[in-house]
């Protein structure tokens, strides 16, 4: 029965975009606007309490071991109560990179930016955190040369009066030569 | 636990935007499913429905926005929601719903409208970041993509060209299906150099903004046997979420995707997968998903679905490997989230009861696979069908 020539499948009319500039597909817009305000939580209030005094925080779960980024009040693997704040350090290795000419809205880029997954110094292998990595050049050819999985960087902060308790109080993190 | 027949299958022409609304996309699958299955609505005893975020629609709770399109009028209908691993789930709890022995009959139909999000849909995916470490850092979905298949590719030392493969194989795939948006004839040339748009992923391996709908019915083994003469079944099921602390997890293995075919396979009594899943459509938004899939599905080992690809081995036409995605996928068919995953079901549904037209696979197919992923990178939903 399927396939057949009154088979009711793979209908549907396609539009193009002249149909809706010229109105021969009629539309209708509305522009949601909606405002939320969240407060930063128990674990991640105190992370970004850190982050404004220039320092990478942990959390430790007595129960595996671990020391985790970003740090969390339980241990969603031994499901139990994390137990203690370490402080870590600055630096870290990428975990993976990659160079983006893109922005959220589809729009290009002439520069590109380069977001990274980084693990950070201090905390268990393979415990990294989403930041930007700078210094690192201007275009694919270059940022390919300068950074490799495994290059080791540094946290560039702001200074101390301009942080606000944010995750941008890291400007970005940039290769530590070995 | 009741066995579960697939009796039909509908879909809708994949396009990047449709004059039809998600109510009527979701009609005209719905309505071919029923035709194939040679049912009416009044058989159908209840509805599960799937659709990705709200956000791209502007309609919240998008699920009751669809029911009456979706045929969930006077019935029990439920929306289930594992974001772009949607699409196989759907399926999946339409399984449970009549394997339960609770109904005879599930109608399950998943739509998908991307296009009406302005300025580019883009945008609605940025609140799947986490709101305090990475959206203040001007975050867009490609990221993710692109920092896992960076990972991918440097653990194992795999070059572009053999990522690229992927689109050249599916691209051409999908030339031959009817719902087809983005098919046609690439080089691995044209899809390694076609725009940069978050490296190492380039335009060409990335799938289209697609407005559409599927739809397929389950039914009992007792309903089943008065219906249908060659009957498909739903022999396995799996299904799997990873933490939410993406930074944390193994980007170059999916395991949440090993753990959901682990699963499915030993539902369906599979020992080893690569001799007893004869076609499989695994899940395929960009290039190497379709690679990360496959080594997750146990269907190659870990990094070497690239040299199988090279070697024709997931080609339509082989005789002694798996084709993969021989639909054309969501690179080639289209992704309409939720509903370029049900295409998957159903692309295996007419493979297995050689109805696939140009498409139909060359070697004997006893039992097949579709694999769909999402959420934030971190669920895997797997479903076996065979005759």
């Amino acid at each position: 029965m399927s396939m057949s020539s009154m088979s009711l499948n793979f209908r549907g009319t396609p539009l193009r975009e002249d149909d809706l500039r010229t109105g021969k597909a009629l539309t209708t817009e509305w522009r949601g606007r909606i405002d939320y305000n969240w407060d930063a939580g128990v674990a991640i209030g105190q992370f970004l309490e850190g982050l404004k005094a220039g320092k990478l925080l942990g959390r430790k779960c007595r129960g595996c071991g671990r020391i985790m980024i970003p740090p969390r009040m339980f241990c969603e693997k031994c499901f139990r109560r994390s137990d203690e704040w370490v402080e870590l350090k600055d630096t870290g290795r990428v975990n993976t990179f990659s160079i983006s000419y893109v922005n959220w809205d589809a729009s290009r880029r002439t520069t590109p930016q380069v977001p990274a997954v980084i693990e950070i110094d201090g905390a268990s292998p393979g415990m990294g955190i989403m930041h930007l990595l700078g210094e690192v050049g201007d275009s694919v050819d270059e940022i390919l040369k300068r950074v490799r999985i495994g290059s080791r960087v540094q946290a560039v902060w702001k200074p101390p009066q301009e942080r606000e308790g944010a995750i941008t109080d890291i400007r970005y993190f940039r290769p530590l030569s070995e | 636990m009741g066995k579960v027949a697939v009796l039909g299958a509908g879909l809708t022409k994949f396009v990047r935007r449709s004059l039809e609304t998600g109510r009527e996309l979701c009609w005209e699958a719905a309505a071919a499913a029923l035709q194939e299955a040679d049912l009416t609505i009044k058989d159908i005893d209840c509805v599960v429905m799937a659709s990705a975020p709200d956000a791209f629609d502007g309609v919240h709770m998008k699920g009751e926005y669809l029911l009456d399109g979706a045929g969930g009028k006077g019935r029990p209908y439920l929306r289930v929601f594992v974001g772009g691993g949607s699409g196989v789930f759907a399926p999946i709890a339409g399984w449970y719903h009549v394997a339960s022995g609770k109904f005879r009959t599930c109608l399950v139909v998943a739509e998908e409208r991307m296009s009406p999000t302005m300025p580019h849909p883009q945008g609605a995916f940025n609140a799947i970041y986490d709101q305090f470490l990475e959206r203040p850092l001007g975050v867009n979905l490609l990221w993710i993509f692109s920092l896992e298949q960076m990972r991918y590719m440097q653990t194992y030392g795999i070059p572009l060209e053999a990522i690229a493969r992927v689109a050249v194989k599916n691209k051409r795939n999908a030339k031959d299906h009817p719902s087809c948006q983005l098919g046609g004839d690439y080089t691995i040339e044209e899809i390694v150099n076609s725009e940069i748009m978050a490296y190492p992923v380039t335009r060409l391996m990335v799938s289209p903004v697609t407005d559409g709908a599927a739809a397929v019915v389950l039914a009992s083994e007792e309903f089943a046997r008065k219906k249908a003469n060659k009957h498909v079944w739903i022999e396995g099921v799996g299904w799997c979420l990873d933490t939410s602390y993406w930074t944390n997890r193994d980007l170059a293995y999916p395991e949440y995707v090993e753990k959901a075919a682990v699963m499915a396979y030993k539902m369906a009594g599979i020992t080893n997968p690569r001799e007893e899943i004869h076609v499989a459509e695994p899940y395929d938004p960009f290039c190497y998903k379709e690679l990360h899939h496959l080594e997750g599905l146990l269907l190659a080992d870990r990094g070497k679905a690239p040299a199988l690809l090279e070697q024709g081995y997931y080609d339509r036409d082989t005789l002694a490997g798996i084709p993969a995605s021989p639909s054309g996928g969501l690179l080639g068919v289209g992704n309409p989230i939720a509903a370029a995953g049900l295409m998957k079901v159903a692309e295996i549904f007419w493979q297995l009861q050689g109805k696939a037209g140009k498409r139909q696979i060359r070697r004997n197919a006893k039992r097949g696979l579709a694999q769909a992923w999402g959420d934030l990178m971190q669920v895997g939903t797997v479903i076996i069908l065979g005759v």
